[in-house]
């Protein structure tokens, strides 16, 4: 059992995680900033029941995306069926590959930071199918393990790997679609 | 990138395993494979690379701080649930 003096103690320190999750769902900051108010209060009167020394992050996170998933997804859902069959492996990569040369007497690593900016970033994650979308953002933005995504999304692990995959996919496709716009990456399709 | 060498994993596994690599979610022996392979092969330890460089941008990206009047209303809120003390 856990008490609910010390929730404020142990649970806020997780607060501009559970903000950058909300406004990649929610895409706008005043329902973003509504979800994780909602996502606090049901937290700290659910607290007598969370289990110390398990994992307040990931519980906290469970109850943000089922008070998302009931309360502020979009009313029409958009299909989920996003065409990924021409996007393989290393896709972004062998397309960004040349750029090498280009950038010569820079690292590779300062190469990618700073190839795209922070909103080409942040549209190409919101561009995501809702599924793929949160997978992505307890994987890739907040570290969680796929067993950890299981338990917060309530699906199989092999359903979390599978979206996961997608996902990275159809993400390096919209990332190579904002560099291509911008000029960065020649046309390599041919 | 060449073909698989006789013993351990070849280019072809490396990229399969790539992301269960980066994610954590490989057995410590099957992670050693990789890692010996990654070891003396340059091209797929660039595209390794690649690929955690670019998940770093992508969560620095995604970033945000909390508007401080946020922090205040939940805090308020809470308050208004019971006593949780002075901020």
């Amino acid at each position: 059992m856990a008490d609910q003096a010390t929730f404020a103690d142990q649970a806020m320190e997780f607060m501009p995680s559970l903000y950058t999750a909300a406004l990649r769902m929610t895409r706008n900051a005043a329902d973003a900033e509504d979800l994780v108010q909602e996502t606090y209060l049901k937290a700290y009167r659910a607290f007598g029941g969370f289990q110390q020394g398990t994992n307040l992050k990931a519980w906290l996170y469970k109850i943000l995306t089922n008070t998302f998933i009931n309360a502020y997804r979009s009313k029409k859902r958009r299909p989920e069926q996003t065409e990924l069959d021409d996007v393989e492996d290393l896709y972004l990569y062998r397309r960004l590959g040349g750029l090498e040369a280009a950038a010569a007497g820079r690292s590779a690593e300062e190469e990618v930071l700073d190839l795209f900016t922070e909103s080409e970033i942040k549209e190409a994650i919101e561009a995501l199918p809702e599924q793929f979308r949160m997978a992505v953002l307890l994987a890739d933005v907040e570290g969680f393990s796929y067993k950890e995504i299981a338990d917060i999304l309530d699906i199989p692990i092999g359903t979390v790997m599978s979206r996961l995959h997608r996902g990275r996919k159809a993400l390096q496709k919209t990332l190579y679609e904002f560099g291509r716009s911008r000029g960065l990456v020649g046309d390599r399709d041919a | 990138m060449h073909e698989g060498h006789a013993e351990g994993a070849d280019c072809r596994e490396a990229v399969e395993r790539l992301y269960f690599f980066l994610d954590g979610e490989l057995t410590i022996e099957r992670r050693a494979v990789i890692q010996r392979h990654l070891d003396e092969c340059s091209d797929c330890i660039e595209a390794y690379e690649f690929e955690v460089e670019l998940r770093t941008a992508i969560a620095r990206g995604c970033r945000e701080s909390v508007p401080d009047a946020l922090r205040l209303r939940v805090y308020n809120a809470l308050n208004g649930e019971g006593t949780i003390g002075p901020i």
